[in-house]
């Protein structure tokens, strides 16, 4: 398996070009083409600004910008969903690779998170702006050296549920439309539509344990993610979180591990059974 | 001896049988029990490649041949290291490119020029290797003019070429092509084969999967034929091809032997189908009104009866013939009570329902005087001088005037094959002459 790691390093000419390929033939034929991947974002802020300020006020305490606090969990909430969803479908989508040329399959996943990754690094820059307008108190610089380590923390997270995903799909389809829901659930599970204090005191405390709101938040390991860029985005004061993260880090790095293992585990029945 | 380029020991692959495909019953039960592994076990397998050991030396091309679902293609994809053998081991020594399946991986959006490169990336080749045979690529493909256009706006020969042109760039050690030569027009298609030529020059190893017999006689240096997973001949191309062709046939011989029985079942003409039928009048009593347009089938309610119809070749009863073999066809005919006006015909019939002859004893100028009982009429063409084909029947009883005992439309099938592929309905005793100054030579021995 190790070998098999270092050969996926090896593989990383092949991972840029397919990334570019996907980042290419995504907006091929439109007529704003890549300008879509700024426009698409800006969009989303704008509609979630109407709704949550016109439509349904939303007021929670400490969130003077409602639209901008959804805003800074919601786009890695996007690029999670959307590349657990392209990796669990990756390698049927891509089945005359696996069945018909000697490929490496678990390039396909990696190639899902990773041009998802570069999705929302180009949303990033409409966020950092809109910051720039409407928050009063700016992220400072160390709470900023957090923010690739945070990237990192998630990017590994989603590889290693990306490859057990695609892996495990290609055996039960079922996953497909599980996951669908299951990504639902999870995103209104995760503290991105609300501030992580709303849940933090609900629900009964059992056998000495915080409430049952507050131990449920702190199992899923996406909030972690979501109030990481919360606090280092939105809110003021230093980023106090950084306990959690790295404790999920940890926990990234043995899920990738044990995803790839799977994934190396199933390989050689992808060909027969995609 | 060279070093081998290809070494097989043993190897077997086993599929799970896709139509009982109980594999996980569910995702729950799978989780549950958590036998994940044990659960991957397959239950119902075919044995698609079983037990095979081969050596193929550096520099050899060698075709495999056989029929659908031997396994051919599974021993190229083991070879391609694509499957992994369930047991066995598979050694390959060099660069590999498989032509599988041509432009697999093509993105449909993006150019012809960017797909190239990515392609090339995805079959092993660097940046560099690919910018430097990018143009031998274009002019291989004949595609310049549509360089930049999407894929998706290709031809599928186009498409194909591009994904042939850059398999064949990769510049492997060791060449797998699976039945992709059908590539494109004649004149693409010896661009390959000059391209195989060349990469034989070279001492590059090529390994062929092709039902073109012509193609592994002219081409391989040596042949494999493959059956059931199992390798049934190996050697010289010539030898090998023979042994298939003749299995073929005898194949091809117990399946129309079987259809035919089956047709002749279906209307009751089996010997003991027929006493039954005798009892009853006949699904259908009235012919058709227009004959020769009409389906199979068997009508007739006259006394006598055609019971069963056999193809004989020397005396054993056969349905597959060469073109110039003796044909016997034998009726074995009854009557329940003496009858004194009778005539019995004969017509063939090609695949395309081309009347290629047909004749009986009153045309023939057979006076009948009388049939009683059982009896046999047989029909024997000494040189059956048709083209390669399938042949179906027309056999009949009846009056001198056109009233049906029985007919038998279109339900005995024989075959003909011949080693000469040429056209048309019949082919009559011919021979070539030439002058001194035309001269030619026979290519076959």
């Amino acid at each position: 398996m190790l070998a098999n790691l270092r050969r996926l390093f090896g593989y990383r000419i092949l991972v840029q070009t397919l990334v570019m390929r996907e980042l290419k033939a995504r907006y091929r034929g439109s007529v704003l083409g890549f300008f879509w991947s700024f426009a698409n974002p800006l969009l989303l802020l704008l509609v979630y600004t109407f709704v949550f300020s016109v439509v349904l006020p939303a007021r929670f305490e400490g969130v003077d910008n409602y639209a901008l606090f959804l805003f800074c969990g919601l786009l890695p909430w996007t690029w999670f969903s959307s590349a657990l969803t392209e990796s669990s479908n990756s390698l049927l989508a891509n089945g005359n690779l696996i069945k018909k040329v000697l490929f490496p399959a678990e390039v396909l996943p990696v190639v899902a998170v990773l041009a998802n990754m570069v999705h929302f690094l180009l949303a990033l820059p409409i966020l950092i702006v809109a910051l720039v307008l409407f928050v009063p108190v700016l992220p400072t610089v160390t709470e900023l050296l957090w923010f690739p380590a945070v990237i990192a923390v998630q990017f590994l997270l989603t590889l290693g549920l990306g490859l057990m995903l695609a892996a495990l799909t290609v055996h039960f389809r079922d996953i497909r439309d599980l996951l669908a829901n299951v990504l639902t659930l999870w995103f209104f599970a995760t503290p991105i539509l609300y501030p992580w204090t709303e849940v933090a005191s609900r629900g009964p405390s059992v056998a000495g344990l915080p409430p049952a709101g507050k131990v449920l938040m702190d199992l899923n390991p996406f909030s972690h993610i979501a109030i990481s860029y919360q606090e280092i985005l939105f809110f003021d004061g230093p980023f106090g979180h950084w306990k959690w993260l790295l404790a999920l880090a940890v926990a990234g790095m043995g899920l990738f591990l044990a995803g790839y293992a799977l994934f190396d585990r199933l390989r050689d029945s992808f060909a027969e059974e995609v | 001896m060279t070093e081998p380029a290809i070494v097989l020991r043993d190897v077997t692959k086993l599929y799970r049988r896709y139509a009982y495909r109980r594999q996980f019953s569910t995702l729950k039960s799978a989780l549950l029990k958590g036998s994940l592994a044990s659960e991957l076990e397959p239950r119902e397998v075919l044995r698609a490649v079983d037990g095979v050991s081969l050596e193929v030396a550096a520099g050899t091309t060698i075709g495999l041949i056989g029929r659908n679902g031997s396994g051919k293609s599974t021993l190229l994809k083991l070879v391609a290291g694509i499957t992994k053998p369930t047991t066995g081991s598979v050694k390959v020594h060099g660069r590999i490119s498989a032509l599988i399946e041509l432009g697999a991986g093509f993105h449909p959006e993006i150019s012809g020029r960017e797909n190239i490169f990515i392609n090339g990336v995805m079959l092993g080749l660097t940046k560099r290797e690919i910018a430097q045979r990018f143009d031998e690529i274009v002019e291989f493909a004949e595609i310049e003019d549509f360089i930049d256009s999407p894929v998706k706006t290709y031809s599928s020969g186009m498409y194909m070429r591009l994904g042939f042109a850059v398999a064949v760039h990769v510049d492997p050690d060791v060449l797998l092509i699976d039945e992709v030569l059908a590539v494109g027009d004649e004149g693409f298609s010896l661009k390959c084969l000059d391209k195989f030529a060349d990469f034989k020059r070279r001492g590059k190893t090529i390994v062929l999967v092709t039902h073109g017999l012509g193609l592994v006689e002219r081409y391989c240096d040596e042949a494999v034929w493959v059956d059931a997973g199992r390798v049934r001949g190996h050697g010289d191309p010539r030898n090998v091809v023979h042994a298939y062709t003749t299995d073929v046939a005898r194949g091809e011989e117990q399946t129309l032997a079987s259809a035919d029985r089956k047709a002749q079942a279906a209307v009751g003409v089996e010997p003991d189908a027929a006493e039954a039928a005798a009892e009853q009048p006949m699904a259908t009593d009235e012919p058709p009104a227009d004959m020769s347009g009409a389906a199979q089938g068997r009508w007739g309610s006259g006394p006598v009866r055609i019971e069963r119809v056999t193809f004989e070749h020397d005396g054993t009863e056969a349905h597959v013939f060469r073109t110039g073999d003796r044909l016997g066809i034998r009726l074995a005919v009854r009557t329940p009570e003496p009858v004194h006006d009778f005539v019995f015909g004969v017509s063939i019939f090609n695949s395309e329902g081309v009347c290629c002859y047909g004749t009986n004893t009153d045309i023939e100028e057979f006076e009948p005087v009388e049939m009683s009982g059982a009896g046999e009429v047989v029909f024997v063409i000494d040189s059956l001088d048709l083209v390669e084909g399938t042949y179906k029947l027309d056999v009949a009883a009846h009056t001198r005037h056109g009233v049906q005992y029985d007919y038998h439309r279109l339900l005995h099938t024989f075959r003909v094959k011949s080693h000469t592929k040429d056209v048309g309905i019949y082919r009559p005793r011919h021979r070539w002459s030439f002058s001194p100054a035309v001269r030619l030579t026979p290519r076959r021995a």
